[in-house]
Order: C-alpha cells, then structure tokens, then sequence
C-alpha cells in the first residue's frame, strides 16, 4: 500500500499526489485552465443535447427532445431524396419503349440494375437468386433456351401477364394433355415416343421404337412441338431437339412428362408491379445471359462507371 | 490524510491559467536554420497546390492532387489508385521509421524545426515582435491598462494571426480539387459545404493553437514527446545546459570578485528569455523543451561577449555529459550520428523506400480482377455446351482511353463473349475499348464442351493492344455438371 504523504517536491514547488512506487512520485501539476473550461463545454453540449435530441429513456419510448429529430424522419427524407434523385432515370425508362432500351446503354444498365433488385424481391423464390431455375420445376432463365421466347418485349409480356393465370386473359397459356393419365396413348406407344423424341435430341440411336413414335409424334405432339420437335412458342412448347430439358431428358422423365404434364404456372406481375418495375426486370432477365438477340446490342463498355 | 493546504500554507490550484511566454528575439546559426526550414516548410506547404502539371485532357493537371471523390492520389508523375494504398501505407511506414532515425540521431529535431505547431507558433511569435515589440515591450503591454494603443495593436495582431490562419486553412483545401477553380469558386460561393467548413475549423485551430495556446499543444496535447522519449537513447543528442562547466552561477561583476569561485554561466538569463516554450533549460531535460536550440544561440552570444568558449549550452548526448562531467571529451559528432542503430534505421528506411520505387516503374497500369459467378455455377447451353459467366473489372489506369484484348487459355474449346456481343460473334479472343483512367466492368461468358473435369482452373488475361502491351492475367476456375448429373 502506497504511503499517502504528500509533500513539497523541492525541485519543482509543486505538492505531489502522495502515491509513491518504487520510489517514484507523482507531481500534483495543476490542469491547465483551458482544459478545465473545455470540460465545462462538454457539459453544455451534454444538456443542450438532451435537450434537443431524444436522449432519456422512458417507460416506452424516450423523450423526443425540442427539435423533433427521429432515425425514422431521417430515413423517411432519405428514402424521398432518393426517390427524387432516381426520378429522372425511372421516368426516362417509363418513356422509352423496351425494345429501344438497347440503344441507350446508360438507362440500360440502369433498368439491369432496378431489375436485379425487383427480381431479388420477388422472383427468387422460384427463379433462384442467379435465375439458374430449380430442375423439374422452373425453368432457368439463364440459358439460351426459352418456352415464350427471351426477347425483351417477349419477357416483357411474361412477366407482365404471366403463364396460365385462370383468370387473366391475355395470360400465357397452353396445356400440354395428360395422354398417359387420360388415355389417348397406351404405354407402349408413350414408350415409342419417348424413343422418338430421345432420337431427335440425339441422345439415343434410332430404332424400331423411335420409328413408331415418329408416326405417333406426327399425328399428337407436331402441332405444338412441330414437325421435327423444333418447339412452338406461342403455345410454349419447349424445343425437344436440345440439351436443355426441365423436367429431365432421360426415359423415365420424359414418360412421366407425357403421362403426366406439369403445366407450369407463373403469376402476373402486371397490376402488382408498376410498369416501370416490370420493364426494368425484364430488362435485368433479359441480361441474365440468355437474352435472345438480334436486338440493337449493348454498346461496348457500357457499364463503365468510372469508379473502382 | 493531509491536504495540501496543511504542507504549503495554501490551496493547491487544480487549475491554472496559462502563463505568458514573451521569447526575446534572438540570432545565431540555429536560428538562422529554423528560419530556413519554416521558409521551406510553408512555401512548401502553401505553394504545392499550385504547380502544375500537364498528364493530358483525361486527368487533373494539378502535379499534388487528392482527388477524394474519384478516389484518385495525384503526386506529379505517379498516380496512386484505392487498391495501390500500400504505397501511401509505404510512405507512412518510411516516414515512422524516418522518425525513429531522426530522434535516435539527433532527438527531438521534428519537434524544435519541423513540426507544424512548432513552426506557425515561431510565426505568430514573430507576428507579436513585429506589432508589439520584443520581450520587454510585450510583458509590458501585457501587464499594463488597456490603453488606446493597446486596443489598437491587439486588433491588428489579432488580426493578422487570423489573416495568417484564414490563410493556412485555405491552403489545405486546395490540395483536395483543382487549386485556381477552386479558389474561383471559394469566393463566389460556388465551392463545397465541406470545403468552407473545413477552413472554418482549420482557420479556428490554427489561430487558437498557433495564437493562444502555443507551448501548451507540446507539454499538455501532443503524445509525440512522450513517445519520442521512447525513441531516444544515451547516444541522442538533447539540448543540454552543462552545469558542470556552468555552476555555480554567477554574474560577472561577482566572478571578478571572487576569482574561481564561479562557473561559466553569468546567469544573464538569456537563455530563459528566448526560449520559446518558457522553460529554463539549466533545470535539466525536461518535457516542454522542443531542442529547438534557441537558447544554445543566446547563450553562445553571451559567452562571446564575456570572452568564455561558446557551448555552455549545446546539443550533448547523454553519454557525452557524464564523460565531460568525469572530466573526459565527449565523442566526436560524426561517431553520434554514425552508429549502428541509426545505420540499421538508415537501412530499412532505404529498402522500403528503393522497394517501392522499384514496384512503382514495375507496374502495370492495365489491372485485370476476375469475379466468378456462383449463383449458378455454370449454364447448360441448348447445344450441350456448358456456359460459365464472369465479371470482369478491367482498370484502365492510364489517362487516355485504351484498347485491350481479352483471352483465355488452358481451357480446350472455350469461346468467350460479354453481354455486349452475341454468342455467334463469339471467339477465343474480344477486343474491348476501355474509357481512359476508370474501371470498366464487363460481363464475361465462357463456353466450353460439357466434357472435361468438374472442376477446371483456366487463365483469363488481358493485354495492351496499344502503347504498353503487358496486361494483367486471373486464374478462375471453371464447373461443369458433375458426371450423371
Ligand atoms: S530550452 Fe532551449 S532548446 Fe529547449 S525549447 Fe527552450 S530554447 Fe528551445
Ligand atoms: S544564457 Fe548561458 S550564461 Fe546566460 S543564464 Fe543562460 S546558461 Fe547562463
């Protein structure tokens, strides 16, 4: 325990703190006055804070203080400056038709960016969070294959009405029947069909099977999926002769398919989405990597912000 | 437990008032070196923002520039971007260890010349000379009635302290934006908030720390003197009094009274007169003393006058003051600032210093970062082909727009394309425009054959297709389905 004498340092006339360790003492140097009246402006800017600012806690809320400040109003004045800032941008893309949206690579890239974060609101759920789709129940929207077809005005309207919506009109829609389940082909001949529709898509020899399925594919499935499986999409059938199956391309899948369609459906987002939102997740689908071409392309280097 | 009033017969004060410090002009060689370095110091200062530089229509032409909002650092030839921070981290390093050679060699030397608050205290000081006269003059005017005159040369000394601190404050916003635009734009109201409220604050500060609080800052504020005492051995040299030589004190009418009774120091208080902090150096070391020499200038000229050798105050190492007090020669300067602690110092401040001048010509300004995308991994394409997709972001650090070219290798048949092209214009190689000193961000596709690994590492490299022709290269992995899948 420290010896509490104070005394006279000699060298210096000061007292000291009367602590000593190890034989070394502390000088009781007065503060400098400054300091002092700085510590008494902390004080001032504490009360005239609380004061000012909510700052006591109360049973449920605190006290607001008189300048009525609040997270929330600085949020909700935030949350309006930017729907100012964004204003000319979203208008701009409310004024310009889809298809021409190529050619202005700056609202472009804007409508991408407004559409990715739509899409992460409400697509994901289905779509995944890249659009890669979950096998055997929806489609991927990232490949260079589409039911509907991937141009953006095409998207559009997906988007906008949706797929076999009951009770909307002007919806997507086309029902593939059930030839197993309602009996307009025996086993058997699904089982031919199969063998067909694995020809086409090359990944089985043609055969005795496949030749018999070609006549049964002709005379049930060419109208919608054409002649050679090449797909119809105004009715949404999906192209047979490629490596991209949703609801798989083995023989199993493709004969519970047949017996059994699934008939997919998508909701519409048009009337629970504004339009401009829906052009801008159009826009952002479209980009994903299987946006279907032959549209003014995207000019190069768009996408420079010159930031880091 | 007794109070202090019980030992001193008063109450200790908690809180004192500053003390007036009225340092008498002084002249001699560490004066004269102290007006160089404040000369070069604030020249330097004030003037860097001006000078110019010509790096093309694509980048500012102001040779010392930091350019917050586009996060570009400016130092005449070398342009320094965020991710190249490790040569600001670089500087700061040299300049640590700088420090650590400077106080080992020579003690508080950055204290006493080179410190701001050293050096725009010694101006304001001068600015108190000049209006109202030196040491005597001051503390008279100081203690006396507030006269007419007195209230006229404190308004004009206030005055051009805050003139000097306007302007201080002023210069540092112009090392942040084009100095003469800015300047253009500070007086016509046009600049920044930021930019008129932070020479408000530096205008305040400079003129309550360089006007008002002076010596306070070193003794009470800065954690460089105790830090810098850490820094310092037996072999650094301080300002020191040698009492040995110098004791007993005494005037010189006393010394011819008593011959041999008294030591060189004439007590003419010389020394405490000029010192800029106010503190008597024959006290011994002590914190407030910056070494900035001023009182070794008065006292040699005292000693001068009396016909004594100078350097009864002199820079003196520790070690040196115990051999010159046991009567020995302390070692010559050469071996004091020549000694292996400052070598190895010297040394490492030397190799950082040639590494990051070597990096510095080595780099490329064409900087290739290659981000994989993972949701999904890969894409299975209508042809069988599996499609991987990357971001690109390709830094253009050169001020004018480039083309470059964009391959890859180690990955058989792949063909690459961005979002800007079609797949059927795909290649093994696209050319790119990138837009002069930016980052361009670019959606990459990757196509190769659905048979290989599942897993497969690849190159993706970029390369000057103008001018330089080096690039920069990524190795990123490649996925296919798993077999079966
Ligand atoms: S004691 Fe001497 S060296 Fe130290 S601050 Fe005062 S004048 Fe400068
Ligand atoms: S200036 Fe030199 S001689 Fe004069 S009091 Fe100081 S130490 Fe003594």
């Amino acid at each position: 325990m420290a010896d509490l004498k104070q005394r006279i340092d000699e060298a210096t006339g000061t007292s000291t703190v009367g602590h000593e360790w190890d034989g070394i003492e502390e000088l009781d140097t007065p503060m400098p006055r400054w300091w002092l009246w700085t510590f008494y402006a902390t004080i001032v800017w504490g009360l005239a804070y609380v004061v000012l600012y909510p700052a006591w806690p109360m049973v449920d809320s605190a006290t607001k203080g008189v300048l009525g400040w609040s997270s929330r109003g600085d949020l909700a004045k935030e949350m309006a400056a930017d729907a100012k800032r964004r204003a000319p941008t979203v208008n701009a893309i409310a004024a310009t038709a889809i298809t021409d949206l190529p050619a202005e690579p700056e609202l472009m890239q804007a409508a991408v960016q407004g559409g990715g974060a739509a899409f992460r609101v409400h697509c994901v759920q289905c779509h995944g969070a890249g659009g890669a789709g979950v096998k055997n129940l929806y489609p991927s929207l990232t490949d260079d294959d589409w039911l509907w077809g991937g141009d953006l005005a095409t998207i559009e309207y997906t988007v906008t009405h949706g797929i076999r919506n009951p009770d909307h009109k002007a919806t997507r829609t086309s029902l593939m029947p059930a030839f197993g389940r309602d009996g307009i082909l025996e086993a058997a001949q699904i089982g031919d069909v199969v063998s067909f529709v694995r020809t086409i898509s090359r990944q089985e020899k043609a055969s005795a099977s496949s030749v018999r399925g070609a006549a049964l594919f002709a005379d049930n499935c060419a109208v919608c999926h054409g002649a050679g499986g090449e797909g119809g999409r105004q009715v949404g059938a999906p192209k047979l002769t490629d490596a991209i199956w949703l609801y798989g391309g083995d023989r199993d899948s493709l004969t519970a398919t047949i017996t059994q369609p699934r008939n997919g459906v998508m909701p519409r987002w048009g009337g629970r989405l504004d339009p401009v939102t829906i052009k801008m997740l159009a826009a952002y689908v479209y980009s994903l990597g299987g946006g279907e071409k032959g549209l003014a392309p995207v000019a190069e280097g768009a996408g420079a912000d010159g930031q880091p | 437990m007794a109070s202090p009033e019980d030992l001193s017969g008063q109450p200790a004060p908690l809180y004192e008032a500053r003390k007036g410090v009225y340092p008498k002009a002084v002249n001699g060689p560490f004066r004269r070196f102290k007006w160089a370095i404040m000369a070069v110091t604030l020249v330097i200062y004030y003037g860097t923002p001006w000078i110019r530089w010509d790096r093309g229509p694509y980048a500012p032409d102001q040779a010392v520039l930091v350019d917050l909002a586009n996060r570009r650092f400016y130092m005449f030839q070398i342009e320094i971007w965020p991710h190249e921070f490790y040569y600001v981290a670089g500087l700061l390093i040299m300049a640590g260890i700088g420090l650590f050679l400077v106080t080992s060699a020579v003690g508080r030397a950055w204290c006493g010349y080179a410190c701001p608050q050293t050096v725009w205290t010694d101006l304001f000081q001068h600015v108190d000379r000049l209006i109202d006269g030196d040491r005597n003059a001051q503390v008279r005017l100081a203690n006396g009635p507030w006269t007419a005159e007195k209230l006229a040369k404190r308004v004009i000394k206030y005055g051009i302290y805050l003139a000097i601190a306007f302007w201080t404050g002023g210069a540092w916003i112009m090392y942040f934006a084009d100095a003469p635009t800015l300047t253009a734009d500070f007086w016509t109201g046009q600049a920044a908030l930021v930019a008129y409220g932070t020479v408000a604050v530096l205008t305040a500060t400079t003129f309550i720390l360089g006007g008002f609080m002076r010596e306070q800052v070193c003794v009470y504020m800065c954690p460089w003197p105790r830090i810098q005492t850490a820094m310092m051995d037996e072999k650094s040299l301080l300002v020191t009094y040698k009492d040995w030589r110098g004791e007993p004190r005494g005037s010189v009418k006393k010394a011819q009274a008593h011959p041999g009774g008294f030591g060189d120091c004439i007590d003419c208080n010389q020394c405490v007169a000029v010192c800029p902090t106010g503190i008597d150096i024959r006290e011994g070391p002590q914190i407030g003393c910056i070494t900035c020499a001023l009182c070794i200038d008065a006292c040699d000229r005292a000693m001068a006058q009396v016909g004594r050798p100078r350097g009864l105050i002199d820079y003196c190492t520790l070690d040196d003051a115990a051999t010159e007090k046991a009567g020995g020669t302390g070692q010559p300067i050469r071996k004091t600032l020549l000694r292996p602690r400052t070598l190895i110092y010297f040394g490492v401040w030397t190799a950082i210093g040639a590494a990051m001048l070597f990096s510095l010509g080595e780099r490329t300004r064409l900087d290739l970062a290659v981000q994989h995308e993972r949701s999904p991994l890969f894409v299975q394409l209508s042809d069988g082909h599996i499609r991987n997709n990357y971001t690109l972001k390709l830094r253009n650090m050169e001020t004018r727009p480039r083309r470059v070219a964009v391959s890859v290798s180690g990955l058989p048949g792949a063909v690459l394309w961005t979002d800007s092209g079609s797949r059927e214009k795909a290649g093994q190689r696209i050319e790119l425009a990138l837009p002069a000193d930016s980052v361009t961000s670019v959606k990459l596709f990757v196509a190769a054959p659905a048979i290989g690994p599942a897993r497969q590492d690849f190159t993706i490299g970029t390369r000057g297709l103008d001018g330089d022709p080096r690039g920069d290269s990524d190795i990123i992995q490649f996925d296919r389905p798993e077999a079966g899948q």
